[in-house]
């Protein structure tokens, strides 16, 4: 059996037993839905209906219900598109990164994490989809023969690397969260005792049994799809930093975008987990499986993220005056100073700053600060694209077409929608789904349970 | 008439010392049903490792080829596009540009060729009855399964073998 050092804190608290694992995740499924889920749900569904009604409007209507101006002609629908994106990062590299790590913290958070990273993911498509204008020709970004369209589409442009990127990361994100379903959906199926409910779980396991060539199968392609799905999350963001980068825009044309980029988007990722998580655990009585040390730890990659950002940020600002391109240096003398320093300095504060509160191991430690900064960061990952996109655009060569960009209901609407849809997909999620990987936590809890620990020290 | 048993165990330590056991009489253990991975109970009962890694890199070098060859035909073969001036009428001087893409299918073929192989072969589908033979084993028990029929053994000398071992519960069925 594998055994841990003593000084490591415990993963799993408490006396569990391998039961306590399947009661304490299985529970609350067959329990009747608690007061605060559903007044969360009503909350949050009214919210995506009103987005999808903004929506709707946007379709019936065309693209000029937003604020976008000749001048500044992309604006919220792509910085909510890579803040989406940007969100759903955090998923796979828990998934991913962490299982050829071998950190057996992620077992507690990979779930919910995946879970989030496939609905960012829905809500980042949903913008380009969006932004399309007719969207029933959206089929159209497909390589399709060409009486469907003009020509073939246009296999150098880093906006159709986009459409392979996403799709990809989408489909493989899906199978691979659910390939670590299916073993627990049948832990389900095997407790739940309603007929209808049985049925449904039954469907979703796929007569999953547990036998050993099986367990011997998933944890082969648990492996392999993590090592393929590392550099698909590396490759998904650089791809979206390079829908900027090899533009001729100054502020965009930067080779630093992909790292900058991946690294901004596994910050606000881990933010975003930590927002939901730290509501999770209280709601759903999991404090034993996700405590502060996973908490702590997730803040950790925050700070080295957050710090990577911060860095990217000062090599702009440097690289922008060394380059002696005088364009170059307008472009982000003009974004600290000019008429949008404000969102540069929200964006400053919160990404640089804040996350730096947890070098302090109390702060590091602290449920309120790290709930309070993984919001501030939330937003501050959110003012990051804005900044990139509109400054740079606000202020093209001719200073006679200079303008700005002021956001319209709809461009509003649009995005606390999709903040809606987001939700209640993650409550639904949350209500009907295994929440932790309850399987794989067995595996870990001889070696990190705190009772055995314990046993093991005396 | 052959028999089976179904063993059931509480530990999965249980198992691994029981399987030892049995297996070092020149018992054949037929499966092994458990709620998670146990590790280090392939070798004892004799599974192989599995070969699906190697159908998903197959699987990834038919996803580069293929990208490789559509993006030949689409953007240099079938209609060559002048886009900003870069090469478009050579495969070789354009190909990185294609590189993206290629990297994305060929993950997209291996992870979901991977994925399917995984499940076909595993017998795993939507709608599938489940076959483990008692519902606490995706909780937290443990089922050997032993059959008379891959065993030069009778039942009899069977079943005193296994009662040897820290059971829980033992089932025998006719097969």
């Amino acid at each position: 059996m594998q055994r841990e050092a003593a000084i490591r804190e415990p993963l799993i608290l408490g006396h569990k037993t391998y039961k306590d694992i399947t009661d304490d995740v299985v529970g609350p499924i067959m329990g009747p839905a608690p007061l605060g889920w559903k007044i969360m749900i009503t909350i949050s569904s009214l919210i995506a209906v009103y987005g999808v009604g903004c929506i709707l409007y946007l379709l019936g209507t065309g693209i000029g219900v937003w604020g976008l101006n000749k001048t500044v002609d992309w604006a919220w629908d792509i910085t909510n598109f890579v803040w989406w994106v940007g969100i759903g990062h955090a998923g796979t590299l828990i998934s991913a990164v962490l299982l050829l790590f071998r950190q057996k913290w992620r077992m507690a958070i990979n779930r919910s994490a995946e879970a989030m990273t496939i609905f960012a993911v829905i809500m980042a498509a949903v913008f380009p989809g969006i932004h399309m204008g007719r969207i029933w020709v959206s089929y159209w970004v497909l390589p399709l023969p060409n009486q469907f369209g003009s020509l073939w589409v246009n296999f150098n442009s880093p906006l159709l690397w986009d459409v392979f990127a996403i799709s990809t990361y989408f489909s493989v994100s899906l199978v691979f969260w659910y390939i670590g379903l299916i073993p627990d959906f049948a832990t389900i199926r095997d407790r739940v005792t309603g007929p209808i409910q049985k049925k449904i779980y039954g469907v979703l396991a796929f007569g999953w049994s547990g036998r050993a060539k099986h367990w011997n199968r998933f944890e082969e392609v648990s492996l392999v799809l993590a090592g393929i799905a590392t550099p698909l999350v590396f490759s998904v963001h650089s791809i979206v930093s390079m829908d900027f980068a090899t533009s001729v825009i100054p502020g965009w044309h930067t080779t630093i975008f992909p790292p900058y980029f991946v690294s901004g988007a596994v910050f606000s990722g881990f933010a975003m987990v930590q927002t939901l998580l730290l509501i999770m655990r209280k709601g759903m009585n999991l404090e034993n499986y996700i405590h502060v040390k996973h908490v702590e730890y997730m803040n950790i990659v925050i700070i080295v993220t957050g710090s990577i950002v911060g860095v990217a940020y000062l090599t702009e600002l440097f690289i922008s005056w060394y380059s002696g391109v005088e364009y170059e240096s307008y472009a982000f003398i003009n974004r600290f100073s000019g008429p949008y320093s404000w969102a540069y300095w929200i964006m400053m504060s919160c990404n640089v700053i804040s996350p730096q509160l947890f070098w302090f191991k109390k702060i590091r430690r602290s449920l309120v600060a790290t709930f309070a900064l993984s919001i501030v960061v939330n937003i501050g990952m959110w003012f990051e694209r804005y900044v990139i996109i509109v400054t740079s655009l606000h202020r093209d060569y001719l200073p006679s077409s200079w303008g700005e960009f002021h956001a319209t209901s709809i461009d509003i609407g649009i995005f606390i929608g999709t903040i809606g849809i987001f939700l209640t997909l993650f409550l639904g999620f949350a209500r009907f789904f295994p929440v932790l990987a309850l399987n794989e936590l067995k595996t870990i809890l001889k070696s990190s349970g705190e009772s055995y620990k314990n046993e093991q020290a005396k | 008439m052959s028999k089976i048993f179904h063993v059931m165990y509480d530990d999965d330590a249980k198992v691994m010392a029981a399987a030892s056991e049995l297996v070092g009489q020149g018992v054949q253990v037929k499966d092994v049903f458990s709620p998670f991975p146990i590790h280090g109970i392939d070798p004892i009962i004799g599974i192989k490792r599995t070969r699906l890694a190697i159908c998903s890199f197959m699987y990834a070098m038919t996803g580069t080829s293929l990208a490789i060859l559509g993006m030949w035909y689409f953007m240099i073969q079938d209609w060559p596009m002048n886009i900003g001036g870069k090469p478009s009428f050579s495969l070789i001087e354009n190909i990185p540009a294609f590189i993206p893409v290629t990297f994305e299918f060929s993950v997209l073929c291996g992870a979901h060729g991977m994925a399917i192989t995984y499940l076909l072969r595993n017998g795993t589908l939507p709608g599938m009855p489940a076959s483990n033979p008692d519902p606490r084993t995706t909780d937290d028990k443990f089922v050997v399964e032993i059959s008379t029929d891959n065993n030069s053994m009778s039942a009899d000398e069977l079943e005193a073998a296994i009662r040897k071992t820290d059971l829980l519960e033992i089932s025998i069925k006719d097969a």
